[in-house]
């Protein structure tokens, strides 16, 4: 196969590159046209060496000034590859700069000092020894990694680490600095993507009809094709800037692209090149878009078509213009239309010997070029033969339709014009204009940009839309490969041989084709390969262009580092009023949801013991709270709770459990009735959001007629739960009644499962329930968030004798397993009803109507199968199964889980809460335990789920 | 993105809001049949076309409201209430 590349046996070994301090033997003499600023001179490196530029270099075009051809070896067959399109498509020139992998070379502008070396060289450009794949290349066909990297799958580890070599692509330096990303969102009328001279006009037209408008434009200025133009083009192209920068209305983003666009023109626009080096996403709304996105030249198919020496009419047209330097010195140029015929006059006029003008127009064309490594001679199809250093081709176009495509818009094939164009279906909001639609003068392409730009305009203004006058075509040679066979994806080492022989296999349409081969799955994604791959297939498979189609372009067009997609990270954290305190006295942090809390202070098992013995105080601000006012407050709580809520007392409390409509148990909490008409309810602290969203859609589309007001008030209160034996002396010290005087606390006054109004430690409008998730005597107070850590501090400080404690959430899981409490979430999973959760007490069929009740109805008309929630004791004492251990029946069939699992310090010993199928509910079952390392061992349901006090003797104490 | 008309803080992205579906009619609960209940919960049209739907405002509002999308072309439009 590679034979018919050119090269029999590509050379391992490259010729070394001339010099050691390099000299710019390639550099041409001040250009009209160049970006360069010839008073600064950059010093950088590059592959180990020193090198010099001008600032408005290129890195590639410094190195090409210099000599250097050669940039990177091939993907796959590790084949040395110099310049292709000298633009940021260049398949050849992404290199590792600094600690930044896979920038684009050919577009990356130069600065002082850069480090630059090759990236898909190993163990180095000069030398790879990956080449040995070329002469394995018949394996390498299309479709070899599918069929000999699959099995046997134990051997993928060993595959992998051996692929993961020869892939492509630069360094990352896991410790490299985290560069600063930013977002930015902006509101347009018009954003005009591409700046030729269509998309010059359009911007102004629009701006100067009253629009907002933003021109994007990929590369250092705007200007598209006509920067490397000659005299009349770069006349006009000072004008065509002038009247942008005239405009107030037209912000000009330069080296930045319009990457995706999506529904109602959400537009992601990469703004490259911030400063600092980094990126910035924009996220745009644009009431019109106007894609002037110009056209991409497309390589010519042969043998040899990737060495070193053979460029693109454009990217020559670039390297003279734009950088004054001069790619070769011996040329042969095969050129289909005016971009060859001006890249032929460019070289002539720098003093390039072209010694051929091949002119595909008259029917002459290439048929293999020739060298080892690099260019040496190409052969045309007259036969005769030519020693030359540089081959030129203009074969033709591709119309960059990405973002058209992302409009719905599907390109259909021209054959007049040889290329896909837009189809006619666009959506009102997205226009085109330029290259990408049609051919014309430079006055054409201005005008029809003008009448688009105008409609653009109106259109953002909510005109009725009105057609443009469609820019005419010009006819082009059909021309894609010649009578030998080459590289048609050179980023993904695809030729088009491999084409031929995917369609053989009966890969017989262009996405099949494409993902077979991986052709137009590189870095380029298509731009420069997909026609090629197209003509290829129907020539194989004997069906012209316009019945295969294109793939389809999807986001982004162009490549976007994470850290721009990511931005700066505006996930918000939530601390409560006390994190600093839990801070200052050694809490170990606990993300919960967005909230940390403190998991514990260093003890866990002692402030569970501190809780049982004395008394102990833990923040629980997280809880959700929702304020409920209205008459119909109660016929609410019956809806969404299992149980009943008629008669609930002013000043009592109740647990209530929700479920959903499918009768899964989904949150749960206690509500307390403040007033006459006033609730509160508390929610699980994961729960809050979806709770009160969920209250709100009973409210506003099931009963639209109740009257009832939620609002949120988790963080409005800073809540702590005061637990323990002495947790009643500790409140009696600093709580009061809401009028003044001590609060009286004693259980005939302040029962289990109510609540009160009152002062503590001089704070008004604060709240205790008399409730306990620990299964000890407890309190749970609310006082407004500002007081939190005064009343924080004068809890630890009025308890100090008596033993005050902090405890973190880890003491209060160890305690509530003990007491036998369920955690929704945690103990029940997405498929557990309010039967399963051991909550059948609670839940009340002979009401109405409740969220869930026809399913938990017809459960509990039958046998209930589904598992039960119980406790289990290992038979080891010592032995904590882990949570999510397998409860199994047999050899291996899995009967349930272990949900919850803690050493209990007050027992001495392990306890479980766990799901298990319902015949092994019974207490005293033994049923065995699968443990992660696979050990298996017994454990045995406990008579009920609380461990601790089953009687709650000391809760209601 | 589409933007989401939510009739009470005017067009917004939707990622500002949380999609409630189709919303099928809740069933009487006093003598639905598993066949009835199951529909409601789990059985959608999901049409390709014009479609009437739910949408909560979570980031702004906090309104529950309808409107018609194509889900085709994803094109929006109010429904009078």
């Amino acid at each position: 196969m590679l034979t018919e590349h050119g090269l029999r046996w590509p050379a391992a070994e490259l010729p070394r590159e001339a010099g050691r301090a390099i000299s710019a033997a390639y550099r041409l003499s001040p250009q009209p046209g160049e970006v360069l600023d010839r008073s600064r001179r950059f010093r950088f490196r590059w592959d180990g060496r020193d090198y010099e530029g001008f600032a408005g270099d290129t890195i590639v075009s410094a190195l090409l000034a210099s000599g250097v051809r050669y940039f990177s070896r091939s993907f796959k067959y590790a084949r040395p590859r110099g310049v292709l399109t000298a633009s940021f498509l260049d398949p050849n020139c992404t290199l590792q700069v600094g600690d930044e992998p896979n920038v684009r070379a050919a577009h990356r502008r130069l600065r002082a000092g850069m480090d630059v070396s090759p990236q898909n060289a190993w163990p180095s450009l000069r030398y790879d020894a990956r080449v040995v794949n070329s002469a394995l290349g018949r394996f390498l066909t299309a479709g070899f990694y599918y069929k000999t990297f699959m099995k046997p799958q134990r051997l993928w580890p060993v595959y992998s680490a051996v692929l993961a070599r020869f892939a492509s692509g630069g360094r990352t330096q896991p410790d490299a600095t985290h560069g600063y990303y930013d977002k930015r969102y902006a509101h347009l009328d018009v954003v005009v993507a591409g700046s030729g001279p269509a998309g010059l006009a359009a911007a102004v037209s629009a701006a100067r009809a009253g629009a907002r408008v933003m021109l994007v434009e990929e590369e250092y200025e705007i200007g598209g094709h006509l920067r490397w133009g000659g005299p009349a083009d770069l006349a006009r192209l000072a004008e065509l800037r002038a009247e942008v920068a005239a405009e107030p209305g037209v912000e000009v983003l330069a080296d930045s692209v319009v990457t995706g666009r999506y529904d109602d023109n959400w537009l992601a626009i990469l703004e490259r090149g911030r400063p600092g080096g980094g990126e910035r996403l924009i996220k745009a709304r644009a009431a019109t878009l106007v894609v002037a996105a110009g056209l991409v030249e497309r390589p010519f198919v042969f043998a040899g078509n990737d060495l070193p020496g053979v460029m693109l009419g454009t990217a020559v047209r670039r390297l003279i213009n734009l950088h004054a330097v001069r790619p070769g010195s011996r040329a042969v140029v095969l050129t289909g239309n005016d971009e060859g015929d001006a890249a032929a006059a460019d070289l002539r006029r720098v003093g390039v010997d072209v010694v051929r003008v091949a002119d595909a127009r008259r029917g002459e064309g290439i048929s293999r070029a020739t060298g080892r490594g690099s260019l040496r001679a190409v052969e045309l199809t007259d036969g005769s033969r030519h020693q030359v250093d540089l081959l030129v081709t203009s074969t033709g176009w591709t119309a960059p339709t990405s973002l058209l495509n992302m409009a719905a818009n599907r390109p259909v094939w021209d054959a007049t014009a040889a290329r896909f164009r837009p189809g006619s279906d666009l959506p009102d909001t997205v226009l085109a204009t330029g290259g990408i639609v049609g051919d014309g003068s430079t006055e054409e392409l201005a005008a029809h940009g003008e009448a688009v730009g105008r409609e653009a305009s109106a259109r953002a203004r909510g005109d009725r839309p009105a057609p443009v006058p469609p820019l005419g075509v010009h006819p082009h040679p059909a021309l894609f490969r010649g009578p030998t066979h080459g590289f048609v994806d050179f980023s993904e080492d695809v030729s088009s041989k491999d084409i031929l022989a995917a369609a053989a296999e009966g890969y017989d349409s262009s996405e099949l084709v494409k993902r077979f081969t991986t052709a137009t799955m590189g870095p380029s994604q298509g731009k420069l390969e997909v026609v090629n791959t197209v003509a290829v297939l129907g020539e194989a498979v004997g069906r012209d262009m316009a019945e295969l189609g294109t793939t389809v372009w999807r986001p982004p067009y162009a490549p976007i580092s994470l850290g721009a997609l990511a931005g700066r990270i505006f996930e918000p954290v939530r601390r409560t009023p006390m994190h600093g305190w839990h801070e200052a006295h050694g809490a170990v942090p606990l993300v919960a949801g967005q909230w940390i809390r403190p998991d514990s202070y260093g003890d866990p098992h002692a402030e569970a013991r501190a809780v049982r013995r004395a008394v102990g105080i833990i923040d629980v601000t997280p809880i959700g709270k929702l304020d409920l006012r209205g008459p119909d407050v109660p016929e609410l709580l019956n809806l969404v709770y299992v149980n009943k809520w008629s008669k609930l007392a002013v000043g009592s409390v109740r647990y209530g459990v929700m479920c959903a409509e499918d009768g899964v148990v989904f949150d749960d909490g206690v509500t307390g009735r403040l007033g006459e008409e006033h609730y509160l309810m508390s929610t699980t602290s994961s729960g809050a959001a979806t709770v009160e969203e969920w209250l709100e859609n009973w409210l506003q589309t099931e009963h639209p007629d109740w009257r009832v007001h939620v609002t949120a008030l988790t963080t409005a209160y800073a809540s702590i739960n005061i637990a323990g034996p002495q947790s009643r002396t500790l409140l009696s010290r600093i709580a009061e009644e809401p009028g003044g005087g001590r609060m009286a606390l004693s259980p005939e006054a302040f029962p289990y499962m109510r609540v009160r109004g009152c002062r503590i430690a001089g704070v008004d409008d604060s709240l205790a329930w008399r409730i306990g998730f620990t299964g000890e005597l407890s309190y749970e107070i609310h006082v407004p968030a500002s007081y939190g850590l005064h009343v924080w501090e004068a809890l630890l400080a009025a308890g100090e004798d008596l033993g005050a404690t902090p405890f973190g959430v880890e003491a209060q899981r160890i305690l509530r397993l003990e007491k036998g409490h369920l955690i929704v979430g945690q103990d029940t999973d997405g498929l557990t009803k309010a039967f399963s959760a051991g909550l059948a007490g609670l839940v009340k069929l002979d009401k109405d109507d409740f969220a869930g009740k026809p399913e938990l109805l017809w459960e509990s008309q039958g046998p209930i199968e589904s598992p039960r929630l119980v406790a289990l004791l290992p038979a080891d004492p010592m032995l904590v199964p882990a949570e999510g251990s397998q409860i199994v029946r047999g050899s291996a069939r899995i009967a349930g889980r272990v949900t919850s699992s803690r050493l209990s310090p007050e027992l001495g010993r392990s306890i479980c809460l766990a799901q298990v199928e319902a015949d092994l509910a019974e207490p005293g079952c033994v049923v065995t335990v699968v443990l992660p390392d696979r050990r298996r061992v017994r454990a045995t349901v406990a008579p009920q789920l609380a461990s601790v006090d089953p009687d709650g003797s000391r809760l209601r104490g | 993105m589409i933007r989401i008309p939510c009739p009470h803080c005017g067009p917004r992205n939707s990622s500002e809001f949380r999609y409630a579906g189709e919303g099928r009619p809740r069933p009487d609960v006093r003598n639905t049949t598993p066949p009835e209940w199951r529909g409601y919960l789990y059985e959608r049209q999901n049409a390709a076309g014009w479609v009437r739907e739910n949408w909560y405002h979570t980031a702004g509002c906090r309104r529950f409201f309808a409107i018609e999308r194509d889900t085709v072309s994803n094109e929006v439009r109010t429904v009078d209430r």
